[in-house]
């Protein structure tokens, strides 16, 4: 080894091993965050609490997801919902006519989110910023109005009625509420994890080149539409599972969950969480429901409420809570080596 | 060796490139100069496959490039800097080198995997030090100053390897100084990596006094090609371009 590879070995050490750290502490902070979540229930017997925490862990899943178009590829989906949407209801339908096990009906509901994205993605990733959100936003009035019309089949506007049967598989029992809990953050911090190795991968940062600046990334070999199209696909198969959660919980399956407004309401979580972090979503998940379920308790005006708080964000902070988080310490940090 | 043969291409009813044929050997060092609107950008983004162009052939090494995609082209080895710095913002410029590195050893689809790779570090180390960047390797790409900013352009074109490496006005935007800085880069480049060089340059002196070859266009055409001693005499290009100052002081 020469003079020269010996101290190029030195400044890259830190860096290699840095890369592994980074994952192994991931990785603990899943497991240590399961298991206070998972243990929740030995301190409280509140299903209000235990509620809201699956509540959380759907929309967690789906509002996480895309932020990786938004935040981390800069496609700023309205339609998202369509496979929230899709997720709960073909679950439901899977588990209501064929009566499969639970893991069977999962993986052909992600099966069939990724046949449905991958056709929609293909139309739409070509598309730029104002015409990729309205064409997104159109496939999803597209799928809400398949769902109203098609009644014989999905149950129209009444959704899926009847219950979802929830048989036990491997000792799981998902009509019991504590295991449907557990499951519900199992899934959730599984999503979480296999989102933020998606974000921090090679793919992770080639996204985060085509966000900055797509033309130049084409110009150095990446072939921009098919990155596009598959993290258009990844983000649809987290959304799908959020839904998946939804309809578990609900034991059932409504159009509202495919309607436009539910890609409006994963927008604002990502506003009030923020895009520049893995967890801001999360952060604003956390926020939205907390917030809807106070508001709606003192007035039926909640609209009005969430609209301030969102204009707040927006206008006021012009960033989410969690960016203004990181950028307060990011800018403690650096006066603090200043001195 | 880079041969362009027979290159058109036309915008409504302007002629931006017309008919234009160049030889470019390896290893050669050669800059395009011609009037605002003479063609040279459209020139580079025929070659480069931004732009399609309606006839011609683009030969990299015999391989005909011509109407390719960018990534295809890139892939093949021709390599591209821009007039304004096209860069990845929000990334540090070591991230925007391992990033490049990835692009090209086709592993920037890899899911399995933590960023960096470990292959990617040491192509992304040299280059940032032959650049001298390896100091500013933790900034954010744009608090780069533009000086800088210029350097991670061509710094993401070289980290490729490219065969042939375009490099569109590396001196845009700069003052004097830093303008002889960043050419004696270019050059220093040139010799060094041993790939062939096209630039395009306004700075006159700058182009006579480092390019061995030199082309000129004018209203997409070849108006000249030689040597900066041919290029200063000629009749046609000192009428069309040059004026009567540089003519008087080669005389």
């Amino acid at each position: 080894m020469t003079e020269l590879e010996a101290g190029r070995a030195r400044t890259l050490a830190p860096v290699q091993s840095g890369a592994a750290l980074h994952r192994y502490r991931d990785v603990l902070i899943a497991l240590i965050a399961f298991a206070v979540l998972a243990s929740l229930p030995l301190f409280t017997s509140s299903k209000a609490l235990l509620d809201f925490v699956i509540r959380c862990s759907a929309y967690g899943l789906f509002a996480t997801s895309l932020n990786l178009l938004v935040g981390y590829t800069g496609l700023t989906s309205f339609g998202h919902g369509m496979f929230f949407g899709l997720g709960a209801y073909s679950f439901g339908l899977i588990m209501q006519k064929l009566g499969v096990p639970i893991p069977v009906a999962f993986i052909a509901t992600l099966a069939i989110t990724a046949l449905v994205a991958a056709v929609i993605g293909a139309i739409c990733v070509r598309l730029k910023e104002i015409y990729f959100a309205f064409v997104t936003l159109a496939f999803q009035m597209l799928i809400h109005s398949t769902i109203l019309s098609w009644a014989s089949f999905t149950g129209g506007d009444q959704g899926l009625r009847g219950g979802i049967p929830r048989p036990a598989f491997l000792g799981i029992n998902l009509a019991n509420h504590i295991h449907l809990y557990v499951a519900s953050c199992a899934l959730l911090i599984l999503g979480l994890l296999a989102m933020r190795q998606i974000a921090q991968s090679p793919f992770g940062y080639t996204l985060r080149m085509i966000r900055d600046n797509a033309a130049r990334a084409s110009f150095l070999g990446i072939d921009v539409w098919r990155a596009k199209l598959t993290v258009f696909v990844l983000a649809a198969l987290f959304a799908s599972m959020g839904g998946m959660v939804m309809a578990l919980f609900v034991s059932g399956a409504y159009p509202e969950f495919a309607y436009w407004t539910i890609s409006g309401e994963a927008i604002f979580i990502n506003m009030l969480g923020g895009v520049s972090t893995f967890l801001g979503p999360m952060v604003g998940t956390v926020l939205l429901l907390l917030l809807n379920d106070t508001v709606t308790r003192f007035t039926e005006y909640h609209g009005i409420v969430l609209g301030i708080v969102i204009l707040f964000f927006a206008l006021g902070l012009r960033k989410g809570l969690l960016d203004f988080v990181a950028e307060w310490y990011a800018h403690r940090r650096e006066t603090g080596e200043g001195r | 060796m880079l041969e362009i043969r027979n290159l058109a291409k036309s915008f409504g009813g302007v002629k931006a490139t017309n008919d234009v044929s160049l030889d470019f050997p390896d290893g050669s060092l050669t800059a395009v100069i011609g009037p605002n609107g003479a063609g040279k950008s459209t020139f580079f983004n025929l070659i480069t496959g931004a732009l399609k162009p309606d006839s011609g052939k683009v030969l990299l090494d015999g391989v005909d490039l011509a109407g390719r995609s960018p990534p295809e082209i890139v892939r093949h080895g021709i390599g591209r800097a821009f007039q304004v710095a096209s860069i990845f913002k929000s990334l540090t410029v070591q991230e925007t080198m391992l990033g490049a590195v990835s692009a090209d050893q086709r592993t920037s689809a890899v899911l399995h995997k933590r960023f960096p790779l470990h292959e990617t570090r040491d192509r992304a180390e040299q280059v940032m030090e032959l650049l001298g960047l390896a100091g500013k390797r933790n900034r954010t790409a744009a608090t780069l100053s533009h000086g800088d900013q210029k350097l991670l352009d061509i710094a993401l074109a070289l980290v490729l390897e490219p065969k042939v490496l375009l490099l569109d006005e590396p001196t845009a935007g700069m003052g004097p100084e830093e303008r002889w800085r960043m050419i004696d880069k270019v050059r220093e480049l040139w010799e060094s990596q041993k790939i062939t060089v096209v630039f395009i340059e306004h700075d006159m002196d700058i182009v006579f006094k480092i390019a061995p070859k030199i082309v000129v266009l004018c209203y997409g055409r070849i108006l000249a090609t030689g040597t900066p001693d041919e290029i200063r005499n000629n009749s046609a290009v000192i009428e069309a371009y040059l004026g009567t100052e540089h003519a008087g002081a080669a005389a």
